[in-house]
């Protein structure tokens, strides 16, 4: 298992994570460039985001409190923390999905790449074509071929390429998300004709197909059986070689196997605010975390 | 046997529990009458469809001449004529009710779904559906009389009025109908559209409605079945003829059911003929019923397939 997933400190291309708790000693280390990369400035158009007290409401409700989070381009960050913490919450904040419930809304500033998503005037349908997302339970569309569930986001936006501009996009996402090879005899079958793991994989096709800068995971394992959720672990590590990678888990082994940097989000009791914990390299944060609650939660004697 | 057994151990409260549950006479008569009385009620049921079916393939078969098909009314007083007139007249008059209700139809269920939610607007427009659905057919008759002689004089009667009086039946029932299937997609199709990076309206034409197509054609057929033997609001607005008529905006024009009531209400000297005519225009309208019935079943997944092929 270990030898397919490279390991988190020599692959990140920019670790760069400020923790909420931490000091700015911690905050500078995490911050240094690591080998082979420029200065911590020279990540900024890679797909980095720099999350700044962010609150999300559900009406009045106040479900995440003030977080702030600095997110390394193309680099896997890992969302983990109990249920009703926040994460997933926080995560469809990243990409103005939180809003689209009624009476959700989100306050704070996320900026990537230095452009606030938050700022007055910015549309949320042309954030969401930088900033993609794939969910927890795999949604191909029944209507659609396989391909066309590829070439979707252009379709439903009226652009659909034809011919051989198609096929190639086609082939090259379905490539990408590691699922060319099990389709590429039945691309006008429907997604439906699909296992689990390898409609998880056409998602993620269709999502890299719109060409984001960052791809947000909320839980893209937990309806998949073992085997479909390694092929989706190798392939978000593949994928951060070009795209900055979020996932939510519950599954904390995998945090560990596939991030770089991991964030951990607790609240106090139901019905309290989720909150960021603490955040970190993702070695850090399994071999010495600082918070005891970090530690508790990692070491399965949360609450 | 087994009950014997267990009034022998009557020290075992369990078994004596299980022994005084056996079937009693009492019970064993009570499961008999309610047997009967449920299967007696499906037979009940299904007897005068069978009758009607039979009585029309029998009695309409006798004038099921190609002639029927072929020949108006016009002229006629006794043997020969045929129904053509009034064929032609449904099949224009459910036309224009179509065209007119499922684009409404679909359109508001499209509002109520993904728009209206809870809104006042919303609960109204429900409220008024619900009420439409069971709205009598004479009332949308004499709405849709009222408003043509408001607008272009006392007494008009065409097929167009005809066809807004059943759109006023048929608008309801594919509300309904779009509504219900709009509501099974799945919500997470919506999300994973708009996450896209797609506005709202593109996600709800592109995914949405490709998605729920086949319930909403299976909707708008089984709106047009309802609608296509209605009688009374036709005999009020679009009246009747014996002659033929391709214009639905200007003058009377026949339809089947209206056909089928005025064969019988005003018979000739040759009565047998009138009847013979009454009875093959049913068997028609019945026909003409039950392929639109069969093609909303059969229609959707030919859709659903037609779709991913392409």
């Amino acid at each position: 298992m270990t030898a397919t997933v490279p390991n988190s400190m020599t692959n990140s291309k920019a670790v760069a994570a400020a923790t909420a708790t931490g000091t700015a000693q911690d905050a500078a280390r995490l911050a240094a460039p690591t080998p082979g990369v420029g200065s911590p400035g020279a990540h900024a158009a890679v797909g980095s985001m720099s999350i700044d007290n962010v609150s999300c409401f559900y009406g009045s409700h106040l479900a995440v409190a003030d977080v702030s989070l600095e997110i390394p381009g193309r680099a896997v960050t890992a969302f983990i923390g109990p249920s009703g913490c926040g994460k997933s919450t926080l995560l469809r904040a990243i990409n103005r999905m939180h809003e689209v419930i009624p009476g959700a809304k989100a306050v704070g500033s996320i900026k990537l790449d230095g452009v606030d998503l938050y700022t007055k005037g910015i549309d949320p349908v042309s954030v969401r074509s930088k900033v993609g997302m794939v969910f927890q339970k795999p949604n191909p569309f029944p209507a659609m071929s396989i391909k066309d569930n590829v070439l979707a986001g252009l379709i439903i936006r009226g652009a659909r390429p034809r011919g051989s501009a198609a096929d190639e996009l086609v082939e090259r996402c379905l490539t990408r998300a590691h699922l060319w090879d099990e389709v590429k005899d039945r691309l006008k079958k429907s997604g439906d004709s699909l296992s689990g793991g390898q409609q998880q994989r056409l998602c993620i096709a269709r999502a890299i197909a719109v060409q984001p800068d960052v791809v947000l995971m909320d839980e893209p394992c937990s309806a998949l059986d073992p085997i479909s959720t390694l092929a989706i672990e190798e392939l978000m590590r593949d994928l951060a070689r070009d795209y900055t990678v979020v996932v939510v888990t519950h599954n904390m082994a995998q945090a560990n196997r596939i991030s770089d940097v991991t964030a951990f989000f607790s609240l106090a009791s139901a019905g309290q605010p989720g909150r960021l914990v603490e955040a970190g390299l993702t070695t850090d944060i399994f071999s010495a975390p600082k918070v005891t609650a970090t530690r508790d939660y990692i070491d399965g004697r949360f609450g | 046997m087994t009950l014997t057994l267990t009034r022998k151990a009557p020290q075992s409260d369990a078994v004596a529990t299980f022994a005084s549950c056996r079937p009693t006479w009492r019970r064993r008569t009570k499961d008999r009458l309610a047997t009967t009385a449920v299967v007696g009620a499906a037979v009940l049921t299904a007897v005068p469809l069978t009758l009607v079916i039979w009585a029309a393939i029998q009695r309409g078969s006798e004038r099921l001449d190609l002639t029927l098909f072929t020949n108006s009314m016009r002229g006629v007083v006794g043997q020969g004529g045929g129904l053509l007139h009034a064929l032609t007249g449904t099949l224009l008059i459910t036309a224009a009710t179509a065209v007119i209700s499922i684009p409404l139809g679909i359109s508001a269920a499209i509002y109520l779904t993904e728009y209206g939610g809870q809104t006042r607007l919303a609960s109204i427009t429900r409220r008024a559906v619900d009420i439409m659905v069971s709205i009598p057919s004479i009332v949308a008759g004499l709405a849709a009389y009222a408003l043509f002689s408001l607008l272009l004089g006392p007494g008009t009667r065409s097929g167009l009025a005809g066809a807004v009086a059943l759109a006023m039946i048929m608008i309801p029932v594919v509300v309904r109908a779009s509504e219900e299937v709009l509501r099974l997609v799945p919500g997470d199709l919506r999300e994973a559209g708009l996450a896209l990076g797609s506005p709202k309206w593109r996600v709800i034409w592109r995914i949405v409605l490709p998605t729920a197509l086949p319930g909403l054609t299976a909707g708008s057929v089984l709106g047009v079945a309802r609608i296509i033997g209605e009688t009374a609001p036709l005999l009020l607005v679009a009246g009747f003829t014996d002659a033929m008529n391709y214009n639905l905006a200007e003058g009377r024009m026949a339809t089947l059911p209206v056909y089928i009531y005025t064969q019988w209400s005003a018979k000739g000297l040759d009565t047998a003929a009138y009847d013979q005519r009454a009875w093959a225009g049913a068997l028609v309208l019945m026909a003409v019923v039950v392929v639109l019935q069969v093609a909303a079943r059969a229609l959707p997944p030919q859709i659903a397939k037609l779709r991913r092929n392409r």
